[in-house]
């Protein structure tokens, strides 16, 4: 008696704990839908071929984005190419040659952590005041794309280096009883183990860069002309829909059709590295 | 000792020690005197002096943390990867194992080593052994498949993978893995194979099959076998070696021919550890 009172008690409790994680991820759903159809509703309209590929006009009320997009994919280019090389050496540095322990390591993780959460308006002043100003670049695309390098550097790092740490120790013992140099059980062990990991990482630092506004604004500018160089100010698409939306009347529909445009373009850098990590896994697993 | 019942384990049938034809000079001896490792402050094995016979099957036993996997670790210097130091001397041939400027590469290269957790790389079974042989300088693609072949059909893998030797070496059976390390290491034709309880985390059959290959390769390589299967050790070995832990650290108690170790050991421990008596 007792015991069947019990387990209708325990089977109860059991059937409401379902019901909460149920909820809470058709909540989680219902929002992402609910954006996106938002987005898809007010954004498709504008988004024609023409709108990709022309210049804006009347503050951007009329006109396209393609100047935008081109900036925006060049400050994206300039921050991957300074993040990724210099990120996957520190990370290769903190997970291979320091002790997990050491206190230089730590210094170095706990920075990172630190410099990781600093809001991105701080990034913007320091870009602005050390690139623009103090180097002399002024409002370019390469101070924009530089200041952006700087935010994503300390999430790119710890990403990559939790995916080297995540590979378990038996393949470096492994590596060092056949006689594999460090080097060659880097390339050839630990850097494809790690490819997963690594795409990963990369995605995270391209969506932070990518979605960024006041880190921007301060540093590659507001001129919606076509860039002709690194050199030249660019607005990116996030300011460009923070503009529209903010100092623009009437900017609204063609604010979505930006949004919608950045939600793709993420999407498509998030397929592209998918196909990447695969596509060299297959590889590196392969005969050759 | 005249009253031990040893008839528990089945004697192995005696056996002639003749290295292969040709290998005598390939496979060669280690020697350690006086040996001793400590992790810091805490000694792991201390004073151990042992001679192991160049192609001979040398098998070590001995209860858990009585340093049998460090000593090891000393044959192919994998004690630089961890945080310990060795004194005394330890030579394997003329090569003096203990001078800081030996090239580890190259003695890697020579003395081979299998862990108790088979460890094949996250990469096709092909390229788990051609990658190694390339990073050594083998370049010819048909000489590296050569090789993979040659080591597959000396662990008995061949017929069971040729048709897919570009999968990966992951979706095989733990046994097979295993064999796979093992195979990986005899392409690189060492002169040494160090084994720590290769079989342990295996099934009995998996386990049975590696055990008739460590077998099948006695008298080609030097053979150092851990192993915490008394009857195993029986089974296989040539020479036998014990391990103890006194005053809370690793000795060397007693190391012969098998037969004399098991038959008529001379340490009071040995006799009372092959019984089962103690251990």
């Amino acid at each position: 008696m007792l015991e069947a009172t019990r387990n209708e008690r325990h089977r109860l409790r059991e059937s409401i704990i379902t019901m909460i994680i149920w909820l809470i991820a058709i909540i989680i759903i219902t929002i992402f839908g609910w954006l996106l159809t938002d987005l898809l509703v007010h954004g498709l309209g504008p988004l024609t071929w023409s709108y990709i590929t022309t210049e804006p006009a009347d503050a951007g009320r009329a006109g396209g984005i393609g100047p935008i997009l081109v900036s925006t994919l060049l400050i994206l280019a300039t921050c991957m190419a300074v993040t990724v090389p210099i990120g996957l050496g520190t990370a290769i540095f903190l997970a291979e040659y320091t002790n997990e322990r050491s206190p230089f390591g730590r210094a170095v993780r706990r920075s990172l952590d630190v410099l990781a959460a600093v809001p991105s308006i701080v990034f913007g002043l320091f870009g602005s005041a050390f690139f623009c100003f103090h180097l002399g670049m002024g409002f370019s695309i390469l101070s924009g794309g530089l200041t952006l390098a700087c935010m994503a550097l300390p999430i790119f790092i710890r990403a990559v280096e939790q995916g080297f740490r995540a590979v378990p120790d038996e393949y470096r013992m492994g590596a060092a009883a056949l006689g594999l140099s460090r080097w060659a059980t880097l390339t050839k062990v630990l850097l494809p183990t790690t490819m997963p990991t690594l795409m990963a990482a990369f995605v995270l630092s391209v969506g932070r860069a990518v979605a960024e506004t006041a880190a921007l604004i301060f540093t590659s500018g507001y001129v919606d002309r076509m860039p002709q160089s690194l050199m030249d100010s660019g607005r990116a698409l996030s300011v460009h829909i923070f503009d529209l939306s903010m100092n623009v009347p009437g900017g609204d529909d063609n604010a979505y059709a930006s949004a919608l445009l950045l939600v793709g373009l993420l999407l498509l850098i998030n397929l592209i590295a998918t196909w990447i990590a695969k596509a060299t896994q297959r590889q590196w697993t392969a005969t050759a | 000792m005249t009253t031990t019942p040893l008839n528990i384990l089945p004697s192995a049938p005696p056996r002639e020690v003749v290295c292969a034809p040709g290998r005598d000079e390939a496979c060669a001896s280690f020697t350690a005197t006086n040996l001793s490792l400590a992790y810091g402050s805490k000694s792991a094995f201390r004073d151990v002096s042992l001679r192991i016979n160049p192609c001979h099957l040398t098998g070590i036993i001995g209860p858990s943390g009585c340093g049998k996997t460090s000593f090891l670790s000393c044959l192919n210097r994998m004690t630089d990867l961890l945080p310990c130091r060795v004194t005394g001397s330890l030579n394997f041939g003329e090569t003096n194992l203990l001078d800081g400027s030996l090239d580890t590469v190259a003695l890697r290269r020579q003395v081979g080593m299998i862990f108790q957790k088979p460890n094949p790389f996250a990469m096709s079974i092909h390229r788990n052994i051609a990658m190694p042989l390339r990073e050594h300088g083998m370049k010819s693609s048909s000489e590296i498949d050569e090789s993979v072949e040659q080591a597959l059909r000396d662990v008995g893998l061949w017929d069971e993978v040729k048709d897919r030797l570009n999968t990966s070496a992951l979706a095989l059976s733990g046994g097979q893995q295993q064999r796979l390390c093992i195979a990986r290491a005899l392409a690189l034709k060492p002169a040494a194979l160090l084994l720590d309880e290769p079989c342990s985390a295996l099934d009995p059959i998996a386990s049975g099959v590696v055990e008739d290959l460590m077998l099948s390769l006695r008298r080609r390589y030097t053979l150092i076998v851990i192993t915490h299967n008394l009857a195993q050790a029986r089974r296989i070995a040539d020479d036998v070696a014990l391990f103890w832990v006194r005053e809370g650290t690793g000795v060397l108690v007693e190391s012969g021919p098998v037969d004399q170790l098991f038959e008529q050991p001379r340490d009071e421990i040995t006799a009372s550890y092959i019984r089962g008596i103690r251990g």
